[in-house]
């Protein structure tokens, strides 16, 4: 009833989807769907071999790099070695294997220990909390500007629909922060932890929160910073520095990934105006013009955990990422015949554009709203 | 005192495994060192053209059980667990906890099919704590036992039987049991062999002719006053399908002897829910229970009782408001479909009940 309405009111729809008429979007809406339900009807026990290999080696790669790690007492290079190791599983288990469990993409295979409602996962942001401010706040509002609180992690301005302060002039410098700290950035940003501090959230809803928040912090600093360096004795300050070094490298990466996935040019922001009726065919279509894929081979897909299919993600956030390469030539082709813009680059392209956006925007343009410094 | 160490350095090794516990890399090294209840299949035995056994070998996690109570036993299949319950066919041996359970194909039964055609020996099953009250007596060696079973329904009272067996019980056993024919019987040798002067054993055929000896025909209180006159005093165990649970159970509170009786059924229905009908609706955190049609989606039934359920686009798009079904089965509003095991996520804003359902909200 809405959809129909719709497009002869007066509410304005982005102007990349003026083309298509109420029945273009049902169309483009079926077809989406109808690539989700191929798939999701045949997903079986290769998917379920997939990532439960995927798991079993990344906890081997795991247990081999804290040994490579104190191996370091006998020959230096053990530490160097190691905390690369160590990095490369912490970005399989944040990446592919964490983000996509919490998804709920493995919910089918009913086994406890693959549900997003019981993973947790080797970052300082609790699963419970992140799965909060990312599948509910981040995927339902993708890139409209005020919603969707990813969008810039409210440090950033990345678009001239944000009104510029003088805030953002220090913004290459948050950026190299937001790089550096990415998992702790992820961990604060939280919204309702920032209403906390001007006392909105119902106190003791937050204050849970902020407990669950402190205990995971105290757990995962424990054992990297604490617990692991202890065991290595006198060499506990290589040990602490190696795990630091993982944790940093899977940092850098994870802001890589995440940032290109929605941050680049030619990624299309919204209004909460130009969402107030979506229809079912505008949710696809945001999904699709909001996302930005880095085009690359299996090992991009693996390493970024298939967010190197963000526009896949987006449109199909359930589905086992295992899946994302397969459907993401279909996609392509479907958005070429709707006229809808497709966002595929090299990661090197489309971190480029993102940085010249962070500096772009970290002054105000000519046209732009100016909010005087709060 | 070996047992406390490990336990001690396993909760060590839980700080060392943050945000998982140890038990999770133990597993990776090998599945049964895991703190969830595992099996490994030892070796398959076939009891009939459609009845297998299997031998379990479980792990240190796996609680144990009595004979004649039921295990869950849960199997990847395409990647999806399932879990069903099966009678312990077998005492559980202290030394190796090693048990058995024997499986029926049932028409379109996808666990009993798949255990029956596809499961190998060092597959691995999942466990689950065993119930029921489907047991011996606690005091038996002079105690007088009355088992009757049919079909498959043999297979609690088999594990009754070789537990008497085993531990050389004194208690005097009669032992009734149907099959339709004896290509069916399952234990069919077992059984004879067993037969003796201390636990009588009559096998009975419905759909052949009776061998020497044997008894044909369904239950009825003559066979029974037949092969075992001294019925009234005994304690009874009754499986099998519903037909012969209710001709037991009728015939014994009849007597003013239902307490005598214990039953164990092994067969659960899922009510046929009529095309488009609701159902109740329990949300069992909130402990709430409302009638609700087959039209109207769960969200908006849970909102309607005054909850409220964590959601998104409300259009089925983005799962924001998933929630775990507990029982019973709902309705894709989207594609008629219905469908729904326990323990599957439903997307509530675009899932209707279809029959009587229990959510955790």
């Amino acid at each position: 009833m809405t959809s129909l309405n719709h497009s002869h009111s007066a509410v304005p729809v982005h102007p990349s989807l003026a083309h298509l008429s109420a029945a273009d979007r049902d169309a483009f809406a079926d077809e989406v769907e109808a690539i989700e339900a191929r798939v999701m009807s045949s997903l079986g026990a290769r998917d379920a071999r997939y990532i439960r290999r995927l798991i079993s080696a990344q906890r081997w790669l795991e247990l081999v790099a804290r040994l490579v790690i104190f191996a370091g007492i006998l020959h230096w290079s053990g530490f160097i070695i190691g905390a690369l190791m160590l990095a490369l599983a912490k970005i399989l288990e944040n990446m592919e294997i964490g983000h996509n469990v919490l998804h709920g993409q493995w919910d089918w295979l009913r086994d406890p220990d693959i549900q997003a409602a019981t993973w947790e996962w080797d970052n300082v942001c609790p699963s419970a909390q992140w799965q909060r401010s990312h599948n509910h706040l981040h995927h339902k509002w993708t890139n409209v500007i005020g919603m969707d609180r990813d969008f810039g992690y409210h440090i950033l301005r990345l678009s001239d629909q944000q009104p510029w302060h003088p805030g953002y002039l220090v913004q290459p410098v948050s950026n190299l922060l937001m790089a550096l700290f990415f998992q702790w950035g992820v961990a604060i940003h939280d919204d309702e932890l920032a209403t906390l501090r001007q006392g909105e959230t119902p106190a003791p809803r937050a204050r849970q929160k902020l407990d669950n928040l402190l205990r995971k912090i105290g757990r995962q600093l424990g054992k990297d910073y604490l617990l692991f360096p202890l065991l290595a004795g006198p060499f506990f300050l290589p040990v602490l520095a190696a795990n630091a070094a993982a944790n940093l490298l899977r940092n850098l990466w994870a802001y890589a990934v995440i940032f290109c996935g929605h941050f680049p040019d030619d990624v299309h922001e919204f209004t909460p105006e130009q969402v107030a009726n979506e229809d079912r065919g505008h949710w696809y279509l945001r999904q699709v013009l909001g996302s930005a894929n880095i085009s690359g081979g299996p090992l991009m897909h693996l390493l970024s955990g298939n967010l190197s299919h963000q526009i896949e993600h987006h449109l199909y956030p359930r589905m086992p990422s295992n899946r994302y390469a397969e459907v993401a030539p279909q996609v392509r082709e479907l958005c070429a015949r709707y006229g809808i813009p497709y966002n595929s680059h090299g990661l090197a392209r489309q971190l480029f554009t993102v940085w010249r956006k962070v500096f772009r925007y970290a002054v105000p343009g000519r046209n732009d709203t100016v909010l005087q410094a709060r | 005192m070996v047992a406390s160490t490990v336990k001690k350095l396993l909760r060590a090794g839980d700080w060392l495994a943050t945000p998982l516990n140890a038990a999770r890399y133990l597993e990776t090294i090998n599945p049964l060192w895991s703190d969830h209840g595992r099996g490994r299949v030892e070796r398959l035995i076939q009891e009939t053209p459609d009845t297998v056994t299997l031998v379990i070998r479980a792990n240190g996690a796996w609680a144990g059980g009595e004979a004649g109570q039921y295990v869950q036993l849960g199997l990847d299949i395409d990647g999806v667990r399932y879990w069903r319950c099966y009678s312990l066919a077998s005492p559980v041996q202290p030394g190796s906890r090693e048990f058995s359970v024997t499986v029926n194909r049932l028409d379109g039964g996808r666990v009993s099919t798949y255990i029956n055609d596809c499961l190998r020996a060092g597959d691995l099953v999942h466990l689950k704590a065993t119930a029921g009250d489907f047991v011996l007596p606690a005091q038996r060696d002079d105690q007088k036992l009355l088992f009757i079973s049919a079909g498959s329904g043999v297979t609690p009272v088999m594990g009754m039987l070789r537990q008497l067996i085993a531990e050389r019980s004194g208690a005097d056993v009669v032992m009734l049991h149907f099959s339709p024919d004896y290509a069916h019987c399952i234990f069919h040798d077992e059984l004879r062999a067993s037969n003796s002067e201390q636990r009588r054993i009559h096998l009975a055929v419905t759909r052949e002719d009776a061998r020497d000896g044997d008894l044909a025909g369904h239950f009825s209180a003559d066979m029974l006053e037949q092969v075992c006159p001294d019925w009234r005093s005994r304690q009874a165990y009754v499986c099998g399908p519903s037909s012969l649970m209710s001709a037991v159970s009728e015939l014994f509170l009849g007597a003013g002897l239902s307490s005598q009786l214990k039953q164990e059924a092994f067969v659960l229905k899922r009510a046929e829910v009529p095309e488009g009908a609701g159902g109740k609706v329990g949300f069992v955190v909130a402990g709430k229970q409302v009638d609700a049609d087959g039209k109207t989606s769960l969200l908006e039934v849970a909102e309607g009782a005054g909850l409220t359920p964590e959601h998104g686009c409300r259009m089925g798009i983005c799962c924001g408001c998933l929630a775990t079904l507990k029982e019973g089965q709902v309705r894709d509003l989207n594609t008629g479909e219905v469908f729904g095991e326990s323990g599957e996520k439903v997307r509530i804003c675009v899932c209707a009940a279809a029959g009587d359902v229990s959510l955790e909200l």
